[in-house]
């Protein structure tokens, strides 16, 4: 059997693997070239170095929105994943109805961003109308909007995986801190924590990376405003493609400098709580 | 150690699923793609990319009728609203491209001028009533404008007369603002409010940073005898927020809830008599025809300029058809042959002219007023106004917002519109100005350069 698997493991392999090269390998070199044109359409482009890069440093409001971003991707970093492991703690305890609630938690992830997006939009509008004012009037109740918007659907989601996560903790090593005269926090921080690792690299991963490429929520929650102020790096690289005509190597060049800031950022984020991680 | 080796693919296989969504370059989904063989006696075929949603029916029976009586095949794709650009660079790059498609003017053109195929002496073109509907790129007919539209501020004439007042007593912009103060005034009387909401939506921002902010460019052009330019002035800005403040503060809602208010609040508003005015164009006529055609009116927007009881409604066009220079020549021919018979035979124009049952099928027809000698008499009310105005010798506004440098300009304008709506200082006005005046000229440099 392990001899026919070796042998013809072209065959299972080849359908993702040419799925792979068509769908990102060839795009994704495609997009490196294109960064260094100016075009219309893709297959006709013509090569003017690096001057696409060039205009997209200088532009202002992509270096605003790379701080903008930066720092909703860390804070709802940290709100999505203390509040996802809290209830997560909470829903492996021995309560009534746990799997109601796991459901009821995990749904919002279900929800397309865009509908999520405008959805949300009414609600913060209804509210803030009764105080004569609107979301896209201050680039911070956007930010507050998003990261509402953010939470509610992202949280089920990485409680799911962190209540993985804390199930298969062996319950003797638990116990045997008990007996041993551990407290309830000493538990919580000096054997669960540390055994959850994997989960929590996982977790923060998808968080940080999803936090850079927030698109669909921001376009149709703020859609950038008031006066891009609340636009995001995926959002601002979407206007500077189809904003002005001639913009869209330049569009194309931000898309790569994005894709090696998110990537520099994930491998950092990686190493250092892989670092943490302990052997079970 | 397998353990983690699990845990972590598993990890990347959720957060492939998780994130696949976001992917970039999906082209437009729904889209039936051209479908290649069954090749026409000529060898051509045609595809059409339109940019109009609302007539996507009638021009798929169109083309279906084509290829009944001729053989040739004929593919009509529409773009989803607003998205036309977005759909054309991705369709653009296929081996079956469109070899019929649309750009909204000089700005447009720009973007697109290596795949225009230059349409002069061609049939179609001699069916032009004037040359100013054609789109000029040096010596170049690059395109062909086939819709002209009219916009101006609808009007519902019961409600009007029940304020006390006819189209007669508005003949600048003093009467306007004379007439929707007193309105307001007595709002609560008369239960009923000047203007619809002047939405900044994105479904409705549009009406004034591009089809008002028209008017200050149009006197501006006007006074200096140009056409285009680099770099705005600004002189009739203060026109233009004479008429903002008149729009915003004479509305059915407070100023500081405009910027979510939709293009959909302003018909509803509109056609339940909660206001009186109501700016839109000819294109708008099916969203207002409940309210009865005779109680439809279209009045010039005035923005208190010197002689301005001369001014007409703003006419003029953004649909220009291109052909595909890149397409193969039995393409080329199929589509100017297209383009002729749409624009002459006589299902051709009964379709693109006419109003209730004018398709073969019984469908209503697409209602257009076409630039060609074989324009026919429209059924739509707001058309026929527009005519009136003209045949009365007023002058139309020219529509000067296809010169606008982008739609990252339009963009600033309109976040500077509606800040400048909620708090309506004039620190918040400059920002306007600046974003009009500054904006353009980054713009400019920004597209040229």
């Amino acid at each position: 059997m392990e001899k026919a698997i070796k042998r013809y493991f072209p065959i299972f392999l080849l359908p993702t693997l040419v799925a792979f090269m068509i769908g990102f390998v060839v795009p994704f070199l495609m997009g490196i070239w294109l960064s260094f044109c100016e075009f219309t359409t893709v297959t006709d482009a013509t090569f003017v170095g690096l001057s696409n890069y060039v205009k997209a440093l200088q532009d202002t409001i992509f270096r605003h929105a790379f701080w903008y971003t930066a720092l909703f991707a860390v804070v709802s970093l940290v709100i999505i994943n203390v509040i996802a492991f809290a209830i997560a703690l909470a829903l492996t305890q021995k309560i009534r109805g746990t799997n109601i609630f796991r459901t009821v938690f995990f749904m919002p992830n279900l929800i397309g961003g865009i509908v999520l997006g405008y959805i949300w939009q009414l609600i913060f509008n209804g509210i803030l109308s009764v105080y004569s004012t609107a979301l896209n009037l201050n680039e911070w109740y956007g930010f507050a909007g998003l990261l509402i918007l953010v939470a509610w659907q992202q949280i089920g989601y990485m409680m799911i995986i962190y209540i993985a996560g804390l199930q298969a903790i062996p319950g003797d090593v638990v116990e045997a801190a008990a007996i041993d005269g551990a407290t309830g926090p000493q538990r919580l921080f000096r054997v669960t924590i540390p055994m959850m690792m994997p989960s929590i690299t996982i977790c923060t991963f998808l968080t940080v990376v999803n936090g850079f490429k927030l698109f669909d929520q921001n376009l149709s929650l703020t859609a950038g405003e008031p006066a891009k102020m609340s636009e995001m790096l995926a959002l601002n690289i979407y206007y500077t493609f189809y904003g002005r005509t001639g913009w869209e190597g330049v569009g194309q060049a931000k898309a790569v400098i994005f894709f090696v800031l998110v990537v520099i950022i994930g491998m950092f984020q990686l190493k250092a709580t892989r670092s943490k991680e302990v052997q079970q | 150690m397998k353990k983690k080796l699990l845990s972590l693919g598993m990890a990347a296989a959720l957060s492939l699923s998780l994130l696949s969504g976001c992917g970039g370059d999906t082209t437009p989904s729904g889209d039936a793609s051209p479908s290649g063989g069954g090749d026409a006696p000529s060898g051509g075929k045609v595809y059409y990319l339109n940019f109009k949603p609302e007539q996507d029916a009638q021009w798929q029976e169109l083309a279906e009728l084509y290829t009944e009586e001729t053989g040739v095949e004929v593919t009509v794709l529409t773009a989803a609203s607003g998205n036309y650009e977005t759909t054309l660079k991705s369709e653009m790059a296929k081996t079956d491209a469109p070899t019929l498609f649309q750009v909204n003017g000089p700005v447009g053109l720009a973007a697109w001028k290596d795949y225009c195929y230059d349409l002069s002496g061609s049939q179609v073109a001699g069916e032009l009533t004037s040359d100013e509907f054609a789109l000029m790129d040096g010596d170049k007919m690059a395109g062909i404008g086939y819709v002209i539209e009219t916009y101006g501020i609808i009007y519902n004439k019961a409600l009007l007369e029940e304020a006390g007042y006819t189209a007669d007593d508005i003949k600048s912009f003093d009467d306007l603002k004379k007439v929707a103060e007193d309105i307001t005034a007595r709002k609560d009387e008369l239960g009923f409010s000047a203007f619809t909401s002047a939405g900044m939506d994105g479904s409705s921002d549009w009406r004034f940073k591009t089809h008002l902010a028209n008017l200050p460019i149009y006197y501006e052009y006007k006074a200096d005898g140009i056409d285009t330019t680099d770099a705005i002035k600004g002189t009739y800005l203060d026109n233009y927020r004479q008429i903002w403040d008149l729009y915003i503060n004479n509305a059915t809602c407070e100023p500081t809830l405009l910027s979510t208010k939709t293009g959909d609040d302003a018909v509803a508003e509109f056609v339940t008599g909660q206001a009186v005015f109501y700016q839109n164009g000819t294109w708008a006529y099916n969203d207002v025809a409940e309210l009865g055609d005779d109680n439809l009116g279209m009045l010039p927007i005035y923005i208190g300029v010197e002689g301005e009881e001369k001014q007409g409604l703003c006419t003029g066009t953004e649909n220009y058809w291109c052909v595909n220079a890149k397409a193969s020549e039995a393409d080329i021919q199929a589509t100017l042959d297209f383009m002729y018979w749409c624009v002459t035979s006589e299902v051709g124009t009964k379709a693109m002219c006419g109003g209730e049952g004018a398709m073969p099928s019984g469908q209503a027809g697409m209602g257009f007023v076409i630039p060609f000698k074989g324009n026919q008499e429209s059924t739509n009310p707001l058309v026929n106004i527009s005519n009136q105005y003209v045949a009365d010798g007023y002058e139309s506004v020219s529509w000067n917002f296809s010169t606008m440098p982008s739609e990252e300009w339009k963009n600033g304008v309109g976040s500077a519109l509606t800040t400048y709506a909620a708090d309506q200082s004039d620190a918040n006005w400059d920002a306007v100005v600046t974003a009009f005046v500054d904006g353009w000229a980054a713009e400019a440099a920004a597209v040229n350069g």
